[in-house]
């Protein structure tokens, strides 16, 4: 569904993203696990198509069309949407409005059902604006459940368990499970390990490219070992860069 | 009631009441009080039991003096009705409000311009809220796509303790014209004041708001907010000031312009001051272009660009 081929993107001649190669199944939940400064964020932004970001080189294929050149209406047309890692507060638009304005033109009930997937009572926040008044734990919850009203064909999901209390968490993760069980694919950015519990496959992000790819438990412990304890961070020196990132690309 | 002679005028009223967004049932409905002044003619003026409207028509104008007696607490909104239907006209507005302790109430202003191509419409209101009273005023204008008018809103008032004074100034139909609005609240002890501004300013309109509150009392609390839109040529100034005089009183002044166009200008002036220990005011002004993440989160949704930063303006005046 969404192919990542060499993906480079510099910022003021820094590399960012370096060569990354990513490939996201149809129906998968693909986690992509990172510490902080690794790239994650920018890779959801680079796929999006926000924040005047565009790729310095490589491609990034989305049902196998070129996106690169895209809007992000566009893409979003095409069926990719992003929750924001910090989504924006909008005054005078209520949580109504936001979760209606997908093209799907959901009703209230299947609204209230969004909602209350990612546990918020519909009657306490329907007619909140989605401002400074929500808690950063609110608004986070508020753009899972847009997502979840929009059902796009590509859902990421940038570190959605940020700002989000540990008794919040199972509910969280069961209203993902529940966003790609009616059909979305899932890419899944996060520094969580317990977060990618709930992927099919996760890849590793180090230094702007994807290390290894594998199941979730295998590349937890490996990230963990590896990843963790490294003093090194996105300057990998336990292999070769080029040698992980092949190998990546092999099990990709 | 009205009287046939001025029939006509009457319906031409409602009917650009109705179109600016009014509800042209209220002021049929015998419970409501209501008035309607066209020009400087009195075209319909009705209280309610517990509500006094006394008018006089003026030579430019009409002086209007509206008592709400004490304790009463009354049920439905009262309506006024301001406009000059011409292309061109003076109207001055003489408005005398007294709240009396524990009343509350709720004032719904429509002014009317829908034809001005040269209009002043002047009102300058003098307004007491009694002890432990309650006033929301709402006053939104309808200003057609000529821009000819000259608005000069002015207002003085009192909100004695533990009142409560809230205001709120739409401006979002047609051109501005010219606008220079001034509205000043003294607050005594553990009273309450909200100044709300919300205009869009388009063509070249010029735009200068000044909301002043002075917290005179222990524990009083005032708002100054204000949120402007700006596109093509249009000018805006806004300033903000807050004094806080008294022990515990607390003020905000909250300003935001966005400027939607290469070349709208917007100023924020934000003044605080306190001139005592305990008293604390605070203020935020943010100018500039609508913000791009607002902009992409809705795009992420679907929305096309300018579809999202009408709904962004939108909400900002909402």
């Amino acid at each position: 569904m969404l192919q990542v081929d060499e993906l480079f993107l510099k910022l003021d001649g820094k590399p960012i993203i370096n060569g990354m190669n990513l490939q996201v199944k149809k129906g998968e939940i693909h986690g992509v696990l990172g510490e902080n400064g690794t790239g994650k964020t920018t890779l959801a932004y680079l796929i999006m198509g926000v924040n005047n970001y565009k790729p310095t080189g490589g491609k990034i294929l989305f049902e196998g069309q070129d996106i690169g050149e895209m809007s992000v209406s566009q893409r979003a047309q095409e069926g990719i949407s992003l929750a924001w890692q910090e989504p924006a507060r909008i005054e005078g638009l209520t949580v109504m409005d936001y979760l209606s304005l997908s093209g799907r033109n959901p009703g209230i009930k299947r609204i209230s059902e969004c909602l209350e997937m990612v546990g918020m009572e519909p009657r306490r926040y329907l007619d909140r604006d989605i401002d400074n008044t929500l808690s950063g734990g609110e608004r986070k919850r508020i753009e899972l459940a847009s997502i979840m009203a929009m059902q796009p064909k590509l859902a990421i999901l940038d570190e959605p368990d940020s700002g989000i209390d540990i008794v919040s968490l199972p509910i969280l993760l069961s209203s993902m499970m529940e966003l790609n069980k009616q059909g979305s694919s899932i890419l899944l950015i996060t520094h969580s390990e317990q977060m990618v519990e709930i992927a099919d496959r996760v890849s590793v992000l180090c230094a702007g490219s994807i290390l290894k790819t594998g199941p979730p438990e295998e590349m937890s412990t490996w990230f963990k070992e590896n990843c963790q304890s490294c003093v090194h961070i996105n300057e990998p020196v336990f292999e070769s860069l080029s040698e992980l990132i092949r190998k990546g690309k092999n099990s990709g | 009631m009205v009287s046939g002679s001025i029939e006509k005028e009457y319906a031409g009223m409602v009917e650009a009441y109705e179109k600016a967004g009014g509800d042209k049932d209220s002021l049929a409905d015998k419970d409501t009080a209501k008035i309607v002044i066209h020009e400087n003619k009195v075209l319909s003026s009705d209280g309610v039991s517990g509500i006094k409207i006394e008018t006089k028509e003026l030579e430019n104008g009409v002086d209007v003096r509206l008592i709400i007696e004490e304790g009463v607490k009354v049920k439905k909104p009262v309506h006024l009705c301001f406009g000059v239907l011409p292309e061109e006209g003076l109207q001055e507005i003489i408005l005398k409000v007294d709240a009396r302790d524990n009343s509350e109430v709720s004032v719904i202003a429509h002014c009317i311009f829908p034809n001005a191509v040269k209009v002043i419409h002047k009102m300058d209101a003098d307004i007491e809220i009694g002890i432990n009273a309650k006033f929301d005023y709402k006053e939104t204008h309808y200003h057609g796509e000529f821009g000819g008018i000259e608005l000069i809103p002015k207002a003085k008032i009192k909100v004695n303790k533990g009142g409560v004074w809230q205001s709120t100034f739409a401006l979002s139909e047609g051109l501005v014209g010219k606008m220079d609005y001034d509205f000043e609240v003294f607050c005594q002890e553990d009273s309450v004041a909200e100044l709300i501004v919300k205009v869009y300013g388009k063509g070249n309109d010029d735009i200068k708001i000044l909301e002043k509150i002075h917290l005179d009392g222990a524990g009083a609390r005032g708002l100054a907010k204000s949120r402007l839109v700006l596109g093509g040529k249009a000018r805006a100034e806004v300033r903000g000031e807050t004094y806080g005089n008294a022990p515990h009183s607390r003020g905000h002044v909250d300003c935001i312009e966005l400027v939607n166009g290469s070349e709208a200008r917007a100023t924020a002036v934000p003044i605080v001051s306190v001139t005592d220990e305990t008293a604390k005011v605070t203020h935020e002004a943010a100018i500039g272009s609508v913000d791009r993440r607002q902009v992409e989160t809705l795009m992420a949704r679907g929305l096309d660009e300018d579809r999202a930063v009408d709904i962004i303006v939108k909400g900002i005046l909402r």
